[in-house]
């Protein structure tokens, strides 16, 4: 019963969206909350029934809605492949999704646009559902360019101020560099298997591209720039601090649970395809290791709470993608929903922070807010705890079980390891640097409001997700190949819990109970230098601008003058001079007419005589 | 052949510098009067070579060529004259630097 209205689960928040997109200016404030939220609410609702009704018979099936394209053999039709993969994906889409729309509400309250934020909000949530809900790679690449739009759009919603615009801009075509390279994996996987039915490219990879070689690498590399430029890895990864311009909430949903999590879903739904080229296992794992420590060194210099938070996502994506490197496939997927609850609800209460706070994102602006806004301040300590992966919480499961996995890869394996454990050190440092600074110490701002229910309801259950969600198991296992039982000697085990801990220890030496003194250790020149590097995210912007940015003004500004058409132009003058001159010549005098053929003919005789000798 | 033999060389020295003494004329005058007589002279001049010639080789063509020439001076004087007329007519004046409306 529940399997033929799969259909209804993205349409919901489709039908809502084209409502308020229409009806904006007119419907009243009221009425276009409830629209907004609740759409979202029945997606979920529905979501959670098919989840229930799978769970109860596991058996992947596939809904056919219509034939899009018919081309000579080729096929796209759209039709919806559930698994277990999916239901995941849909329930963190919509359930999160749910929560933030319901924070959204009050939120945005004060806002000019009210409708036009829940419809490009639901908007959001339909692509995505397609993205995630799609048969095949050009349904899943309509939702994936959609939910780029929805992002562009989002991130550039206060388009009154310039800035956002840009950033909005640079997030669009940063990521675009990545979408377009997908496109092209796509139209090679076309052209090497004639379909684009994800089932049937993930079986016929298994049996043809076994062992790698050119071909199967480049198809791999392009679908991972793809997902790279999407989901914010080295070197796409440079958009994502700038999205912050967007409103809060947008972040929680778009930029740190659902959106940028698409690139891996997409190598996850392929994992067929990458496992049977190693060599792009290899390149996906240093990608993700290389990315989470550099969002991390850069993650502990900021200053601004939200992009603090945006590096940390950057960073955590670099777990789920070096999880997907070493072939962890279920815990990349399960850090990916447990990411999606302790990270939305750590933007959330940032943005309730903001919300409270006159709109203040400096965090040594802050302070002191432990006792002002005691929701926020717990939903922030269980937020951070999670993200920190401390014993016990829903990070601590999903990144113990990335980090296990990790070292058991054969040769590679303890490098990778001891890599990602200095990621989980930097993790439970900036993380717990976030609440000292912002929740202890004297107080600089006072908060001029509470948040209100609408508000502190999302926060409370996202809290009891980020920390209970590490008990919740996730029906991936038919989805992904069997994992190795095998374990890790015990004291790889212990360690890798202890290291949060030795994180959070120091986080409190440094910030709050300032045994060691911060100010003696940036006195240096190397250390202020290198802070500065690193909030500047290691100077990534400045080699882009270098590297593309300026060569292509410079381009664009020599392309204005139109340099191809002043060769024409040139030519044209030519023939315009000759002719004045030419045209001089012809005076209507007799005479010279007369004097000019004689001179012609004197010429020639002389050149026939010349001729003759 | 009786009479006076003047060599072919000698006639045709005089022919060409009859014709460059009309093309002279030709470009130096201004009044269209003399322009045609010019031209005269330079048709003249050529019918004098080629009468010389066919008197050198004994051939009737140079004479036949003579006759050609005649009529066309004298259909182009009667064209000219035509002309002179006209021009009198519009500018009230025979130079002909003066009739330069037809340039680029």
């Amino acid at each position: 019963m529940m399997r033929e209205l799969v259909w209804l689960i993205p349409l919901t928040p489709l039908l809502s969206s084209v409502l308020l997109m229409l009806g904006s200016g007119r419907l009243p404030r009221r009425l276009i909350a409830l629209i907004g939220v609740t759409s979202v609410g029945i997606a979920a609702l529905l979501s959670l029934a098919l989840l229930l009704d799978f769970l109860g018979s596991p058996e992947p099936f596939k809904v056919l809605l219509w034939n899009w394209l018919q081309v000579g053999s080729f096929n796209a039709q759209i039709a919806f492949h559930i698994d277990g993969l999916t239901l995941v994906m849909m329930s963190i889409i919509t359930g999160v999704g749910f929560l933030i729309h319901l924070f959204s509400s009050e939120f945005m309250q004060q806002d000019d646009s009210y409708a036009r934020y829940f419809g490009y909000l639901n908007l959001f949530v339909a692509a995505m559902l397609v993205l995630v809900l799609a048969d095949n790679l050009l349904l899943l690449y309509l939702g994936w360019e959609g939910v780029g739009v929805c992002s562009y759009l989002l991130v550039g919603f206060w388009y009154q101020d310039s800035g956002n615009g840009r950033a909005a801009r640079k997030a669009f075509i940063v990521t675009r560099i990545g979408d377009t390279a997908m496109a092209l994996g796509l139209l090679l996987l076309f052209s090497e298997f004639g379909s684009l039915h994800i089932a049937t490219i993930n079986g016929l990879a298994a049996q043809q591209w076994q062992g790698g070689g050119a071909i199967p690498l480049l198809a791999c590399c392009l679908l991972l720039a793809g997902a790279a430029g999407k989901s914010a890895q080295l070197p796409l990864h440079t958009w994502l601090p700038d999205a912050m311009a967007g409103p809060t909430p947008v972040s929680a949903l778009i930029h740190a649970a659902t959106m940028v999590t698409a690139g891996v879903y997409l190598i996850a739904r392929l994992h067929p395809l990458f496992l049977s080229v190693p060599t792009a296992m290899v390149i996906i794992a240093l990608i993700g290791l290389s990315t989470s420590l550099l969002a991390a060194f850069s993650a502990l210099c900021q200053q601004d709470i939200k992009r603090i938070l945006a590096y940390s996502t950057i960073s955590q994506i670099g777990y789920m993608f070096l999880a997907l490197g070493v072939g962890a496939w279920s815990a990349s997927i399960f850090h990916l929903m447990t990411h999606a609850f302790f990270k939305a609800l750590l933007f959330l209460a940032a943005g309730a922070i903001i919300h409270c706070l006159h709109h203040e994102h400096n965090i040594f602006k802050m302070g002191g807010l432990r006792s002002r806004l005691p929701i926020v301040f717990w939903s922030f300590l269980f937020g951070s705890a999670a993200l920190a992966a401390l014993p016990l919480t829903s990070g601590f499961f999903s990144k113990d079980a990335i980090l296990l996995q990790a070292y058991l890869v054969p040769g590679l394996g303890p490098w990778l390891w001891l890599a990602a454990l200095l990621g989980a050190l930097l993790t439970a440092l900036y993380s717990f640097r976030l609440v000292f600074v912002v929740f202890f110490g004297e107080a600089h701002t006072q908060p001029d409001k509470q948040p209100g229910l609408r508000m502190s309801l999302p926060l409370a259950i996202l809290c009891l997700l980020a920390f209970f969600g590490g008990w919740l198991t996730i029906p991936v296992s038919d989805v992904f190949p069997p994992q190795s039982s095998q374990h890790p000697a015990l004291w790889v085990e212990v360690i890798s819990i202890t290291v949060p801990l030795l994180g959070l220890l120091l986080a409190y030496l440094l910030y709050a109970g300032k045994q060691i003194n911060r100010q003696q250790l940036q006195q240096a020149q190397w250390a202020q230098s290198l802070k500065g590097f690193w909030r500047r995210g290691w100077g990534f912007d400045q080699l882009y601008t270098w590297l593309f940015v300026r060569p292509y003004h410079g381009l664009a500004k020599l392309l204005k003058n139109e340099p191809l058409d002043r060769c024409y132009h040139g030519i044209v003058a030519i023939f315009q001079n000759a002719n004045l001159a030419l045209a001089a010549s012809q005076n209507g005098r007799l005479r010279s007419y007369l004097a000019v053929m004689v001179f012609g003919l004197v010429m020639l005789l002389a050149l026939s005589l010349g001729a003759q000798r | 052949m009786q009479g006076l033999n003047i060599p072919l060389n000698h006639v045709l020295l005089l022919a060409s510098l009859l014709f460059s003494i009309g093309m002279l004329g030709l470009m130096i005058r201004r009044n269209i009067i003399f322009i045609l007589m010019s031209l005269e002279v330079m048709l003249n001049a050529a019918a004098l070579a080629f009468i010389a010639a066919g008197a050198h080789w004994g051939q009737a063509d140079g004479q036949i060529m003579f006759m050609l020439i005649l009529t066309v001076a004298a259909a182009e004087v009667a064209v000219g004259l035509g002309l002179v007329l006209q021009l009198q007519r519009r500018f009230k004046s025979l130079d002909m630097d003066k009739v330069n409306r037809m340039r680029g």
